[in-house]
């Protein structure tokens, strides 16, 4: 079992629900990131989510877009994300996975990649760009790592297909609420309860739904449904003011935020 | 390279494998219309009616057949092979992009779509598909770097007129890179009534069979002009490349004639340092790019290096992926020629025959003066002329110090 199954294996049978926010690495810096998510972690998150900063990200929108160009232009490596996060893993209570571009991780070599990665404390990668054709080799490496490799699922996936990525995703299924990028929405299409409520019946993996989760009345019209949902540019665009604010003032808005959201999930 | 690796032209398989390079690195939500695509463009294959069209636009539309020139004074002053011009300069747009984007329209038209997205570095990708659009009264939206923007100004004017909505990218180089970027991301919300019309032979599966083929008349007129004109196939053909989907389109029908060689030309920029070039198949590496697993210029975490080319066409850090694999089996020689040899090149066809190249064509016009040199007056080369120079007078101007 990876960390990730095991967070889940103590969720389910008391119904609580998973949040899960997602930080950026490296925007402004480091050291701030280490900070964003020992905050999140001690206001109840139950996993971060930690973007590795990519120069051609496709499936993202303008606010995740810009903080990886940010983290970029300060010349950030992923040597320098492990790092981190080998000094921060032992006392941070939540899993912690990577969404990460195939184009890093092919570069690194896929073994090696899993390898830092487990070193440095990451219990899973969310590959967006890794259709499930694709994915067979960094499939194996991650099955023989109990390392989780967590597929999306999406409202153009045939429900065939869907099936399929369910069989080869390990940890959970991401489930992406729009068809479009990432980013803040006002509202969210309803088809989506139906959609994830059919696979529901279909795979004993936990649910998590993403893309633009933003609001308290999203949480509480997704939360029946799923086993955790996922914010991230809403913290993104939170997290790039420490650039020109006091970082105290960021980090507790991001806790007030996160805390609103939370208690929207439990309520 | 990798000789006892043979190379075939059946390919890519079903998987969108050219030996080990492309397949469909892509998010989830395009999936399904690449899918949709594959077989929306195998039942195109099957039929007949749509090859007719096709064939009737290229003939009554575009101009085709282009004529293959026999360069008689450049072929003199070179003092070797007679030199021949593919002239994919006389199109309608002014180069070989629409022979692709006429193909992509008609297939939108199959697929019932009314909106075409495109992204153009230099602008004649984006030109070429706003002009299959305002044939077809298709909608269509043109992504373009700020950058380019502003060294294409004309290009961008004209796709205007031609109906099209320019979109200007500022994210990132704020180059054709991020303009392909930024097209996939408007293709992730609006897949169910778009099409992506791309403009060479990359990114996913099935885009750079697709591209290739339908620029494959360019290499299929050539061969049966060669057999017209010469009266055999020529010793050597050689084009640009920087997606290289001319080169594709010239090559694809020669590789199964070995005695044919074969010749890539990349943009070598300033220098061969790195960032002051864009000759990926002579620099680069494997890698994962735009959806395509190819030759890339990339750092070692994987993040996508700047590239530089005084032609805007070639300035991409990617390759198409059957570019990668003809290299790997060593089917087509691939080499780059700098800025400078480019402009000198440049000169020479202007004032020996009267032709103003591109500064992309220009890369091939100079490996093929180099060539012929080396070669006897009884051998022919001929060069994929894939676009005409007046579009770069103004950058030639600046290069050169010289009002414009």
């Amino acid at each position: 079992m990876s960390a990730i199954d095991t967070l889940f294996a103590q969720l389910r049978p008391s119904g609580r629900k998973a949040f899960m926010p997602f930080v950026t690495a490296g925007d402004p810096d480091l050291d701030f990131t280490a900070e964003v998510l020992r905050c999140l972690v001690a206001q109840g998150s139950s996993l971060c989510e930690l973007g590795i900063p990519y120069s051609d990200p496709i499936a993202d929108g303008p606010v995740i877009q810009a903080s990886y160009t940010r983290a970029l232009d300060k010349n950030l490596k992923l040597a320098d994300v492990f790092a981190m996060l080998r000094g921060l893993a032992p006392d941070l209570a939540a899993p912690v996975v990577t969404m990460v571009s195939y184009a890093i991780i092919y570069r690194r070599g896929l073994e090696t990649y899993v390898a830092q990665a487990q070193d440095a404390g990451v219990a899973g990668a969310i590959v967006p760009d890794l259709p499930v054709e694709e994915a067979g080799p960094l499939a194996a490496i991650c099955r023989r790592r109990d390392f989780s490799l967590i597929q999306l699922i999406t409202p153009t996936t045939p429900r065939e297909r869907a099936l399929r990525i369910a069989e080869e995703t390990s940890g959970f299924i991401y489930y992406v609420s729009v068809t479009g990028i990432t980013g803040e929405r006002t509202e969210l299409p309803r088809q989506l309860l139906d959609n994830v409520a059919w696979l529901r019946g279909r795979t004993s993996l936990p649910i998590c739904i993403g893309f633009g989760v933003s609001r308290p009345e999203h949480v509480r019209m997704l939360a029946p449904v799923a086993d955790g949902l996922i914010v991230g540019s809403a913290i993104v665009r939170r997290v790039a003011e420490a650039a020109s604010r006091p970082r105290r003032e960021v980090l507790a808005e991001i806790g007030d935020y996160a805390a609103e959201l939370l208690g929207a999930l439990s309520g | 390279m990798n000789e006892n690796l043979a190379v075939t032209s059946r390919v890519p398989d079903a998987a969108g494998r050219f030996g080990p390079f492309g397949g469909r690195y892509v998010p989830e939500t395009l999936t399904r219309a690449l899918v949709e695509l594959t077989a929306e463009y195998e039942k195109a294959v099957a039929d007949a009616k749509f090859h007719a069209e096709l064939e009737r636009l290229y003939r009554h539309y575009v101009g085709r057949p282009s004529p293959l020139y026999h360069a008689e004074r450049l072929s003199r002053k070179c003092g070797g092979a007679q030199i021949y011009l593919k002239r994919e300069d006389l199109n309608h747009t002014g180069a070989h992009k629409i022979n692709n984007t006429l193909g992509q329209a008609l297939l939108t038209l199959q697929m019932g779509k009314r909106r075409v997205i495109a992204e153009t570095g230099a602008g004649q990708h984006g030109v070429a598909t706003a002009t299959a659009c305002a044939r077809f009264g298709l909608e269509c939206v043109v992504y373009m770097g700020e950058e380019d923007i502003r060294r294409q100004r004309p290009n961008v004017f004209s796709m205007k007129l031609l109906g099209a909505e320019v979109r200007p990218v500022r994210s990132g180089s704020r180059t054709l890179r991020d303009a392909i970027n930024e097209a996939f991301r408007d293709w992730m919300s609006t897949v169910e009534h778009t099409h992506y019309c791309i403009g060479s032979v990359m990114g996913p599966h099935p885009f750079p069979r697709i591209v290739r083929d339908f620029q494959s008349v360019i290499g299929r007129e050539t061969r049966r002009q060669c057999l017209e004109q010469l009266g055999r196939l020529p010793e050597t053909i050689v084009a640009c490349v920087g997606g290289g989907s001319n080169a594709a389109g010239m090559f694809y029908p020669f590789i199964d004639d070995p005695q044919v060689k074969l010749v890539g030309v990349e943009a070598g920029g300033r220098s061969d340092r790195p960032g002051d070039h864009a000759a990926t198949l002579s620099f680069g590496r494997p890698g994962i790019l735009h959806g395509m697993y190819t030759y890339v210029l990339q750092d070692d975490d994987g993040q996508t290096s700047p590239v530089h080319s005084a032609s805007a066409g070639l300035d991409y850090p990617g390759v198409g992926p059957e570019h990668s694999y003809w290299k790997q089996t060593g089917r087509v020689e691939y080499c780059h020629k700098t800025d400078a040899e480019i402009l000198a090149a440049f000169d020479t066809l202007a004032r020996t025959e009267g032709i103003l190249p591109a500064l992309e064509s220009s890369h091939a016009v100079a490996k093929a003066m180099d060539l012929a040199a080396t070669m006897k007056p009884d051998e022919a080369i001929v060069v994929c002329l894939s676009g005409r120079g007046d579009k770069d007078a103004h950058e030639v101007a600046r290069l050169r110090g010289e009002e414009y």
